[in-house]
Parts: C-alpha cells; structure tokens; sequence
C-alpha cells in the first residue's frame, strides 16, 4: 500500500497542478485575466445568485387562459367560415374545450363539418394529427372539438413562445446573461443575475410588445434624413431587414399588434417560404382600407422600435389575411413569424415564485462565506496540529489544502454554481475529508500498538482504513445526489459542493497523505511514529 | 501534557458502553415522545418555501419600529404578518401573506411601492414570494427527498452487509432517530423550516449513516477475531478502539461549522444548526441505538454469510511490502 509507484506520484503532481491551473483565475484581477486570455483558463467560480445577488422569477403558463382565448377564437372562426359560405347556422356556443354549432339546413350539414375541418391546423410535432377536430352530433349539431394532442402541443408551443418573447424583451433591458428556461410541462425560470430590477423585469413579462404597422414616409429626401429634418407627422426608425438602416415612417398607426391573431409560416405561389398573417374582424377592415387607399406605396412592420420588414402593398387586402413575400429562407420566415406572434404572450402567465437578493446582500453573504471558510478551515489546522504533531497533523493539512484548491478548480472548471449553503457544504467537506485521515492514523496508531514495526503499521493502517473511507464517502454520495435530483437553487448548490468534495476529498486524503507520509519515512527512517 | 495531544488518550479504553444502553434507551424514548408532542402542539416554523407566502428584507434608515411597521403592513393588505429584527435594529424581516387575488403578478411589488413611500430610505435587500402551488410541490418533494434517501441508504447497507438485517434495520432506525429528534429540535426552538432544512436533514442522514457504517465495520471485523466473546463484550472492545476517531471527527466537524453558524446569517442560520445537532445526535445514535439494536436481536455468529465481503479492492488484504 506505501510503495509510492510513479503513476501515484504522477496523478497527483498532474492533479494539483490543473489545480492551480483552473482555480488561479479565481484570484486575479478581470484586468490581468483579460491580458492572459487565450493562453490558460480565465473562468472564475459560477457564483449563484444569493451570492452575487439577482433575481430568481418563476412564471406558470395559464393553460386554463389559453384554452379559453383558443376557443374563443375558434368561435368567430366558426361564425366568420359559416358566414363566407352563406350556411346558416344557430346558437355558436363554447363549452369547456369545444364549440358547438347548430347548421338549419340539413342539406348543407356535411359541406358545413368540411368547411370547419379546415379551421385545424396540423400539429407541428406530428403533422399527422390536427388541434382540432369536428364531429357530428344530433340534431344537426356540429362540435368543433380543442383535442387533447392540440391542447398539449398548444401549451407546449406556448411555453416555447413565452421563453422566446421574454427572452427577447429581457435582452432588450441588457441585463447580464439571463438564463431563461422550460421546468417541467408549463413553467418558466428567469435568473437574471446582478443589479437588475425585478420589478422591471416582471413589469416587462407580463406587458405585450408593441407591435404596429405604419406607412413609410416616402416624401423625406436621403438628405433631409441624413441631417434630422423630419416632418413633425413621422419619426426614424432602424430599418432591421436592411442592416439598421434608418427609414422614415409616418407615426400614425393604421393597426396594431393587439388585432393580431395569427402569423404562421406559410408558402407563397412559388412555394417559398412567406408568412402568412391573419387580423381579428376590427383589424381586417381597418388594414383593409389603409391597404385600397396606398396601392403601391410601402409600409413599415414595426416591433419595439425596430421596423422587421417594409414591403410594398401590391392590392388591398381585405380578408383580414395576408402574406408577406421577399425570398426568405425558412429560418428567415418562421423568425419573423416569431417576432409577430411575440407582440403578443401566448396566454397569460403566472407569477408564482420570485426570489430576488440585492447585490450588497450578496457581498456580505460572500463575505461571511469567506470568513466562515477560514474560521474553520483555520480550525481545523489547530485541531490536527495539536492532535497529531507536526509531522502527521502537517500532512493531513497539506491533503486538505490540496482538498480545497480541488474543490475550488472543479467548481470553476465545470462551472458548477457556488451558493451560500454551498460553503457550508464545503466547510463540511473538508471535516469529513479530515475524518479520512483521521481515520488512517487510529488505524495506523492501533497497527503499531498490536506490535507491526513502523512501516508495516502505515501499510496495514492505510489499507483497512480505506474500506471505511469508502463506505463513509459512499453515504455522503448517496445524499448529496439525492439532494440534486429533488432540490433547486440554493440546495443544488449545496449538492454540487458535497458531490465535488466527496470525490477531492478521498484523492487527497489517501493519494497526497499516502506520498507525503512516504517521502517523510524514507527520509527520516523513524524507528516509532510520532502519533 | 504531551504533545502531540493525541498521545494523551490511553491506548485502550475500557468504557462499559453497553452499560448505559438502558438508560439510553429511556432518553431516546423520551426524546421521541417529547418531539411528537411538540410537532403536535408546537408544530413546525414552515418557512416561506414550505408554507407560501412572501419574505422582504429589509434596512430602514434608523432603527425600526416594529409595531409600527406592521400596523402600516396591515393597512396595506398584508395577513399574517411577521415582523422581526435581526443582527441590528436596523435589519428587519417581514413576512405576510396576500389574499390571493393580489398574491401574483404585482401585490407584493405594490407593497413594496407603499412602503417605500412610508418610509423613505428603505432598502430592500431580500424579496422571496412563493405561491402556494408551488409551496405545496416543494413541500412534497422535499419529502419525497427524505424518503428516497432512506431507502437508498437501506439498500446500501443491505448489499454492503449481507444477510445483516440486523446491522441495516439498526443503522436505519438510528438514522430515522437522528431525523425525528433533529426536526423536533427544530419544532422546539421553532427554527424555520425551509428547503435548505431538508438538504441539512439529508446532510444528517449522509452523515449518521457514515457513522453506522463506520462502527459496524469495526463491530463486524472484532467479531471475525473473537468468535467465542460475549456479543456485549464486543461491542465494548469495537467502541472503545474508534472512541479516539469518534471524538476528534466529531469535534473536528463541529468546532468547523461553529464559524458559519454565528457568521453565516439568518439564511443560513437553519441549514449549519441543523447540520451541527445531527452530527452530534448521529455519533450518540450509532453508539446508543445502533448497535443496542443488533445487542438485543442478536447476530447469528457461525453463519458464514455474516463473513466480511468486500467490495474488491479496496481492502489491503496484500503482505505488507517495504518501500521501493
């Protein structure tokens, strides 16, 4: 067990120095880290948000909303299909998930059940299936049903659709890097880290985006626009579809986002892809005149600000329905689909948990982590010092030393997040990685009682002593996973930290004890163990 | 005084651990009598997390006045409301709940509006808002947590000592002790009790655990040595030959947090006592339940199955060698 073979020799001295390697960047000013780029790691420590402070927002999607807002669509598009084919019909009612209608003439009641059909749409998962689906009843009565697959695949679709709204409404704010992401079926988790304003942010999810169209204002010459003279009826905005370049729009609205009620990617008549978009009735005839009065002229698609596209209106459109054409690619076109249906969540979301933690709380958490650190690591190399003398007490410092830069460099090597019941973790940590080396010298002191000579007691001692290491880090183990499949948050911090310190703490205590505690025999050749 | 100090404990102890069992054992009833009934009466201090509602932090620009704040609490429409100092009289916690009409969305940010106008120079450092949908999933998973770690550890001690029904229903009830007495003690202080408090009661889990497995391969290896010595008599010799260990593990460990627990803060605060109580209350379980378990049932010592089996390798069953 003591012969100290190369490759023990060898995955230590490679260990720790990837120690240092990973875990210096922790301690260098961002300044000298920036220069050093490039030529060594420069991650520091993933701090968690109770730490560096931020905001922890959790959003439910309301399914219950959105089955309604789907049905009540689905009624005036049952009314409007009807209408358009001059079937006569009575009492359109919504009930739960489905539409009822009543066609009079039984004559025209399959033309009826074939003109709803076309209200469904094929899931994009499986376009094998439609979200809708009609069946026939008695009495001439036609139920247009929300399916079970439509509803799932709708919900599913709206939590997609809200990340990505927030998303982008988040990125406007330019708040550092945050981490917007799905938990479970319809739930949404925002951790927006440093000095954003929660408020802010839970103001921004829950408004819709403004989303307008507007006539572009032919009349500014380059000139005029390239020195500010704009007329007082009109504004500049970056014109996105063209590099930002800025173009001139009247800032009368003709319609606005709120009368959307669908985009979708769609083909146009040479099979490209276009999107086509579809207007509630109040929208459909105010586009409609805006559209028959500018023939020819172009107008803008206007998202926060920022014009999407400006296409040319060719005739007016009055079906509350159009499509905008211009040689997109695919992912081109369901973009912007996304823009246009981002002026507006899907369904209403939730708030149903928030934690937010203020930076200089933050600051003082990691201040007292610090100093919680070093009161027990610092008590810790007391109590060996004392308890085993120089020799044996100084090797178990010099494992927990190597212990805690381990700790360190795996943390900011896999960027596991650091939370403040994290370093308790840690502190515990490092009393169980003594206990390891506790552990060695019982046995090894109870070796050499039973009569072993010095070298046999060490050899004997940090073999049997091994089992119970095992056994003792295999139990921690078996917490610290559990604790980070069912914890969130602050408690899977805690888990990283135990799960990281378990596997450093066994290496260190039996590979770095083991070498060191050998170097020291073969250079001082002691005739009894100072312990 | 010799130093180093460990040379100071004698190479041999001779406690009559079993002696005291009984006595144990009474205490450890008690104990347990006494945490159900507090968990009755006293029930626990469910924090936010478990119980829903909303947490602010804050720091007033002079010392609070706590009746007055939560008067003005009150008047804004909040219910239940908690109000509490720590560290300065400065730093204050308020807890409250909302109807639930106004407890999404913007109730809490519209209070948080009302009292910074109350009282100007108010700080917010702290805001935690849990719904009570999501309260009421943490709640069951956070159980769910306990119950798989149990199970889990069972089932560890079953294939680590086979045919040892014995060593895993003790290590299992001393574990369940250490749990009961560690959420009683919570209940009785009315510490709160919080997602971090199951990650502590699971530390504590790992921890006893560690402790059982550590006492029982002792008790298991003297009882491959000395087959014809009284089972009592063993497990004696096997506690007296890790009592050097137990003591400085176990105040290594304590005399560690102790920092964290005065520095650590009021978020903390649960997580580190709670971890400090169950390293305690887990070194007295292996030694006072545990194993007076195994004492009363009995082991079976002639059948070959409670043979040490090892999970290859780790054993240095290897001569000696000298150094290279």
């Amino acid at each position: 067990m003591m012969n100290l073979s190369r490759w023990k020799v060898g995955l230590v001295i490679v260990a720790v120095l990837l120690g240092i390697l990973f875990a210096v960047p922790n301690f260098l000013p961002a300044s000298v880290r920036d220069q050093v780029k490039g030529f060594m790691p420069t991650q520091t420590l993933n701090l968690g948000l109770d730490l560096q402070g931020g905001s922890y927002l959790l959003m439910e999607v309301d399914t219950n909303d959105l089955i309604k807002t789907k049905i009540a669509a689905v009624s005036d598009d049952v009314r409007a299909r009807l209408d358009e084919k001059g079937i006569a019909y009575t009492g359109v009612a919504a009930t739960g998930t489905s539409v009822s209608v009543r066609i009079t003439d039984a004559s025209r009641l399959q033309e009826a059940q074939a003109t709803l059909v076309k209200l469904g749409t094929p899931l994009p998962k499986n376009p094998g299936v439609m979200d809708l689906a009609v069946q026939q009843n008695s009495d001439q009565t036609l139920l247009v049903i929300f399916t079970q697959e439509g509803i799932r695949s709708t919900s599913a679709g709206a939590v997609e659709t809200s990340i990505e709204v927030i998303r982008k409404r988040i990125d406007a704010l330019g708040t550092k890097e945050p981490s917007i992401s799905r938990q479970g079926v319809n739930r949404i988790v925002i951790e927006a880290p440093g000095e954003s304003d929660p408020e802010q942010l839970k103001r921004l999810i829950g408004r819709t985006a403004k989303l307008t169209f507007q006539m572009v204002d032919e009349t500014v010459s380059p000139s005029d626009l390239a020195a500010g003279r704009v007329p007082p009826g009109s504004e500049v905005l970056p014109d996105d579809s063209r590099g930002g370049t800025p173009l001139v729009v009247r800032k009368a609205i003709l319609v606005s986002g709120n009368n959307l009620t669908k985009a979708n990617v769609g083909v146009d008549e040479y099979q490209r892809p276009a999107i086509d978009f579809a207007f509630n009735s109040e929208g459909a005839k105010k586009f409609g005149d805006a559209t028959l009065r500018n023939v020819g002229k172009r107008f803008a698609i206007v998202l926060d600000g920022h014009i999407v596209s400006a296409p040319v209106i060719h005739g007016a459109i009055t079906t509350g329905s159009g499509q905008i054409t211009g040689g997109f690619t695919h992912e081109e076109a369901s973009e912007i689909v996304n823009i246009l249906k981002s002026g507006a969540l899907p369904a209403k979301l939730n708030f149903e948990s928030q934690r937010t933690v203020g930076a200089e709380l933050g600051a003082d958490a990691v201040h007292a982590g610090v100093v919680s650190t070093i009161i027990g690591f610092l008590t810790i190399v007391v109590f060996m010092f004392l308890a085993y003398g120089f020799i044996f007490g100084g090797v178990s410092i010099a494992a927990l030393l190597v212990n805690l830069l381990l700790i360190v460099a795996s943390m900011t090597a896999f960027q596991a997040t650091l939370t403040l019941p994290g370093i308790a973790g840690l502190i515990l940590s490092l009393a169980v990685a003594v206990d390891a080396n506790v552990l060695i010298y019982e046995r090894i002191r109870d070796e050499e009682r039973s009569g072993h000579r010095p070298i046999a007691a060490m050899d004997v001692g940090f073999a049997r002593a091994l089992v119970s290491i095992m056994d003792a880090n295999i139990t921690n183990l078996i917490a610290a996973l559990i604790m980070f499949v069912f914890g969130a948050g602050p408690v899977r911090g805690f888990a990283w930290t135990l799960m990281i310190g378990v596997f450093t703490s066994v290496f260190s205590a039996i590979l770095v004890s083991q070498i060191l505690l050998g170097w020291w025999y073969k250079a001082a050749k002691p005739k009894k163990l100072p312990i | 005084m010799q130093w180093p100090l460990i040379k100071n404990l004698p190479n041999e102890f001779h406690f009559r651990f079993t002696k005291y069992a009984p006595v144990a054992a009474v205490i450890s009833g008690l104990a347990i009598i006494a945490t159900i009934a507090v968990l009755f009466l006293q029930g626990l201090n469910l924090g936010t997390d478990f119980a829903g509602g909303n947490v602010l932090e804050v720091e007033t620009p002079t010392a609070a006045n706590l009746d007055t704040l939560r008067a003005q609490m009150n008047q804004f429409g909040a219910e239940d409301t908690g109000v509490q100092t720590f560290g300065s009289p400065r730093d204050v916690i308020i807890k409250f709940k909302l109807d639930e009409s106004h407890q999404t969305n913007d109730g809490v940010e519209a209070i948080k509006t009302k009292l910074s106008a109350a009282i100007p120079g108010i700080a917010f450092k702290r805001t935690e808002v849990v719904g009570p949908k999501v309260s009421a999933e943490l709640l069951r998973s956070g159980f769910l947590a306990l119950g798989a770690a149990l199970v889990l550890m069972l089932i560890y001690i079953w294939i680590r000592f086979p045919s040892g029904l014995q060593f895993g229903s003790g290590a299992v009830i001393a574990v369940l002790h250490d749990v009961a007495l560690t959420v009683g003690m919570m209940a009785f202080l009315q510490i709160e009790f919080t997602m971090t408090s199951i990650a502590a009661l699971l530390t504590v889990i790992g921890y006893s655990m560690n402790e059982k497995v550590i006492t029982f391969d002792r008790l298991r290896e003297n009882l491959r040595k000395f087959r014809k010595t009284p089972l009592a008599d063993i497990i004696n010799l096997s506690e007296n030959e890790r009592l050097s260990r137990t003591i400085i593990t176990g105040s290594t460990a304590v005399l560690a947090l102790a920092g964290m627990l005065f520095l650590g803060g009021p978020a903390l605060f649960p997580l580190v006592f709670a971890m400090v109580f169950g390293i305690l209350i887990g070194t007295y379980s292996s030694i006072y339940v545990a194993l007076p378990i195994i004492l009363i049932w009995g082991v079976n010592r002639n059948d070959p199955d409670a043979e040490v089996v090892d999970l290859g390798g780790f054993k240095g069953g290897k001569k000696p060698k000298d150094m290279p």
